[in-house]
């Protein structure tokens, strides 16, 4: 993975210092407090609804082993000992003190680690697919991008104050799992159809929020060393045209919306016709130094088939239905990447505990080359486990409550902190989750069930992602009632899609019976082979209607 | 108001004209964009020096027929949040203008290094603003990141830069 040189260490550094005298300035009155809010959310430190948020940046979801047991640290030590992992890969910590927070983020760029640029009007940490570099079907790693582009969105000096802020998402691969068309932008890497060329296809105006939007494609291929001066010109049109008289219409997708993608498309390419490309483009040999990082590690050469782990799972079903369920195909015979599910029955989804972090800590040491991945489903991945390891891993990750077999299932399930934690939220989110995976913790009934994505966020903000989700749960409040608004049919991969509404909204207390008969009634349509998803795409949101009982509409 | 340049408080010898005053033959003076025609004569005679001051929504290209007769371009910053003129100091200056570059508004002291960046080279501060944000505040600023990531006006070598130097 990227290491720090000199330079990206001293910029680091120089950040904390400067947060520092920041918040000096703040205590002594030199910055107002509207002065000194974009400083520190550019920082990452949220007001929350009881404390300060730290949100740290895990850019493109890789973490090594080392930085695993510092955050493990800060949770200890600045913290209540656990950390919560988004759905942008990033980690919070919920409770630390303002006057802690710069002699955090030193701790964090001990470990090469950084808060820059994890919340504010700014380019926000850039997301990429968790199987980067493993995925079989992958065209090319998507991080030296990502990497390359974290660099650049750092402190640029145009667009550090836009009209909103502004997330990026990479994908190598023909399956989209880093949902890249719910992005302000989304880049995917392609071959071009004739020249075979790799590329990128770039696509503008995603996102989620209050009016959701799916990304439209601006350029279907851009040759790889154009990416910056391009960025910058989709950037500098939206910095100058973006609206900023209501925040709530001030994303990019708005202002695609309401000009229209041709309109937008024109306005960017004469922006790029007219840029200076070779000052802004990245310089061939830092891309190479870069890439450089991101080689495949020294695998070893082992048969596809483990006879350790095919003997183990013929004796253990529970490792058997662990392998088939949390483990990812990989493109080295003999590996396989396993997803660590943060989604035990009854725990708040993506968070994970001190302890939990220095075990995952150890087992990436042990079995995964020292690395992790946080995905945007808010779980943890091991890229690089041998197929003979598993059976060891697996006990390992029991006895740390980390051994759930639910990746991708029911009780998988992706809730932002909602009123627990946050200030904007109308209704509990977390509790939601508690209550419908202890109603399908039944592993069997879950398998019967199959691929199925339940999405929460408890206000319309939708950083639960409810959306994209193939159900999808909004919770609102309904004259001092919390009253949570169902949808079906959201689809965050390739084939993305906003989730469209069933009926009234619910109680909590109804939501889960509601989803039970959802799915009774999706079990009783299914046809061979479908998931969720197909069933509800072929039959209609209609059929599945009378699963709203309203009794509080 | 006070003048800010390379991270000091500095005279400024321009004087704003308000909208209401008549365009006077003789001196340095800086003149709304939305009076361009009442200037016409002036920028012909060069008898004193013309800067135009213009808000965050003036397509930038608008301005360029005029380089050569004007010295000085300002453009206003109604927030320090509003970040558009970041965006309009990069294109004046990638459209071709060498003069005196303004940005005007109650910019704060972490921003000046940015602004600088896109290519301004003074801020024309709020009073209070200026008070409030002393001048050691803002030597501290000048200093504050070394580093950057991005090329730009009036940056030192940039990582990428110093990267490649290393490298050869």
């Amino acid at each position: 993975m990227y290491r720090y040189d000199e330079f990206d260490h001293r910029f680091v550094r120089e950040r904390v210092l400067e947060f520092r005298g920041q918040v000096e300035r703040r205590l002594d009155g030199s910055l107002s407090d509207d002065e000194f809010r974009p400083l520190r959310l550019m920082n990452g430190l949220y007001l929350q609804l009881h404390a300060y948020m730290l949100r740290v940046a895990i850019p493109y979801g890789t973490l090594s082993s080392r930085q695993m047991r510092q955050l493990a640290m800060i949770a200890d030590k600045w913290d209540k000992g656990y950390g919560h992992f988004t759905t942008r890969q990033n980690i919070q910590f919920n409770w630390p003190k303002l006057k802690d927070v710069p002699d955090i983020l030193d701790a964090l760029a001990d470990v090469e680690m950084h808060a820059i640029q994890t919340s504010g009007n700014c380019i926000r940490n850039v997301t990429a697919d968790q199987f980067s570099g493993v995925a079989a079907d992958e065209i090319e790693d998507p991080r030296p991008t990502a990497e390359l582009l974290r660099q650049w969105s750092s402190l640029h000096p145009e667009f550090t104050f836009l009209p909103r802020k502004f997330k990026i998402a990479v994908i190598g691969a023909e399956h989209d799992r880093a949902a890249i068309k719910g992005h302000d932008i989304g880049l995917r890497i392609l071959k071009h159809s004739t020249s075979g060329e790799v590329g990128y296809e770039i696509i503008v105006g995603g996102g989620l929020g209050r009016t959701p939007m799916i990304g439209k494609v601006i350029r279907d291929f851009l040759p790889k060393a154009d990416l910056l001066p391009y960025l910058e010109a989709i950037m500098r049109v939206y910095n100058a045209e973006g609206r900023r008289d209501n925040k709530y219409k001030a994303r990019v997708k708005i202002l695609v919306h309401e000009t229209g993608i041709d309109e937008i498309r024109k306005a960017v390419e004469e922006e790029f016709a007219a840029s200076n490309r070779s000052a802004i483009a990245a310089d061939p040999k830092e891309v190479e130094r870069i890439n450089a990082y991101f080689a495949p590690p020294a695998y070893e050469t082992l048969p596809d088939t483990s006879a350790r782990l095919e003997a183990a799972k013929s004796q253990d079903s529970e490792l058997k239905r662990f392998i088939e369920t949390n483990g990812f195909a990989h493109k080295e015979p003999g590996y396989v990447a396993i997803t660590v599910s943060l989604k035990a029955i009854g725990a708040a989804p993506g968070d994970a505990t001190s302890d939990q972090m220095r075990a995952l800590a150890d087992l990436a040491d042990t079995y995964s080359l020292g690395e992790l991945r946080v995905t945007h489903l808010q779980n943890i991945v091991l890229p690089y486990v041998k197929k003979d390891d598993v059976p060891a891993l697996f006990a390992e990750l029991k006895k740390h409550e980390l051994g759930t077999a639910n990746v991708g299932l029911i009780t998988d399930i992706v809730a932002c902190p909602g009123m627990d934690y946050c200030a904007l939220a109308t209704a509990r989110s977390i509790p939601i989750a508690h209550d419908i995976t202890k109603r399908f913790a039944d592993p069997d009934r879950q398998q019967l069930i199959g691929e199925l994505g339940i999405k929460i966020s408890g206000c319309i903000n939708a950083c639960g992602h409810h959306h994209i989700g193939h159900i999808g749960i909004l919770g609102l409040e309904k004259s001092g009632e919390e009253s949570y608004q169902i949808t079906l049919g959201g689809d965050a991969t390739e084939n993305a899609a906003i989730g469209e509404r069933l009926g009234p909204g619910v109680t909590g207390d109804d939501v889960p019976d509601t989803i039970e008969r959802i799915i009774d009634i999706y079990l009783a349509e299914r046809q061979k082979g479908e998931r969720f998803i197909d069933t509800y795409r072929r039959v209609g949101i209609d059929r599945f209607k009378g699963a709203i009982h309203a009794t509080d509409a | 108001m006070p003048l800010m340049r390379d991270f000091s408080f500095v005279n400024d010898h321009w004087r704003k004209l308000a909208d209401n005053e008549d365009v006077p033959r003789d001196g340095d003076v800086i003149i709304n964009f939305t009076r361009l025609d009442e200037v016409a004569d002036r920028l012909k005679a060069q008898t004193g020096k013309t800067g135009l001051h213009i808000s965050n929504t003036v397509k930038p290209a608008q301005l360029q027929p005029l380089f050569n007769q004007i010295a000085l371009i300002s453009v206003a910053f109604p927030a320090f949040n509003d970040g558009r003129g970041f965006s309009i100091a990069k294109r004046l200056r990638h459209l071709g203008f060498t003069g005196n570059l303004r940005a005007t508004g109650p910019l704060i002291a972490d921003q000046h290094a940015y602004a600088k960046a896109c290519g301004f080279d003074e801020i024309d501060l709020p009073e209070t603003l200026a008070q409030r944000q002393t001048a050691d505040q803002w030597q501290k600023a000048a200093n504050a990141i070394s580093l950057s990531y991005q090329r730009g006006y009036h940056r030192p070598a940039t990582i990428l830069d110093r990267r490649r130097a290393r490298a050869s």
